[in-house]
């Protein structure tokens, strides 16, 4: 699963059907301490998130559609928790 | 899925079985900020209605097959829907 922040929301009539009624969020990724990686990606969000929320992502196909109830869904990408905050154990350098 | 706009489509004079009349659209990956980065790639057009200028989201690998019908279909890149807005409040407050 990887880090991310919302950035924003996507609007779409014509879409594939599986994708009707599902809302899909742009993320960034972030590293552990949520500054920006410069990378993104649109994922289904299941949990309310909004934009500015820092969020846990799974992007992975079978766990994808395991959460969304479907066989075949062409996803990949799902936001699946919002995050609180992250501890991070730094080693001495 | 990424962001990407259709500049092109793609027109196959012999293709593989299951992929006939798919159509297959160029695309060019945006980044969220709607720049293009990267390379052009083809995308299966799953909704069948994008077209050379529109904004749309597409999936990659194994996943891409599976927003066709048959599924089990030799592609790694599929459209599987057109935007009508993108909404980025933060950057949109920006100057």
């Amino acid at each position: 699963m990887i880090l991310g922040r919302v950035a924003g929301a996507i609007h779409s009539t014509i879409n594939h059907p599986f994708y009707d009624a599902k809302k899909l969020l742009v993320v960034e990724k972030t590293d552990p301490e949520g500054l920006p990686t410069g990378d993104y990606l649109i994922a289904v969000d299941v949990v309310g998130a909004g934009v500015g929320e820092r969020v846990l992502v799974l992007d992975e196909g079978n766990g994808a559609r395991q959460v969304l109830s479907s066989s075949d869904g062409p996803v990949r990408s799902v936001v699946v928790g919002i995050i609180d905050h992250v501890d991070l154990t730094r080693q001495a350098s | 899925m990424l962001l990407g706009r259709v500049v092109g489509a793609m027109v196959p004079c012999v293709i593989c079985e299951g992929l006939e009349g798919t159509p297959m659209l160029v695309v060019q990956p945006l980044d969220m900020a709607g720049s293009p980065t990267g390379r052009t790639l083809v995308a299966a057009d799953s909704t069948r209605m994008a077209g050379p200028g529109e904004l749309v989201y597409y999936e990659g690998g194994r996943e891409a097959a599976l927003a066709l019908d048959p599924a089990f279909v030799p592609v790694d890149h599929a459209i599987v829907g057109i935007v009508d807005e993108l909404h980025l409040p933060e950057r949109e407050a920006a100057p």
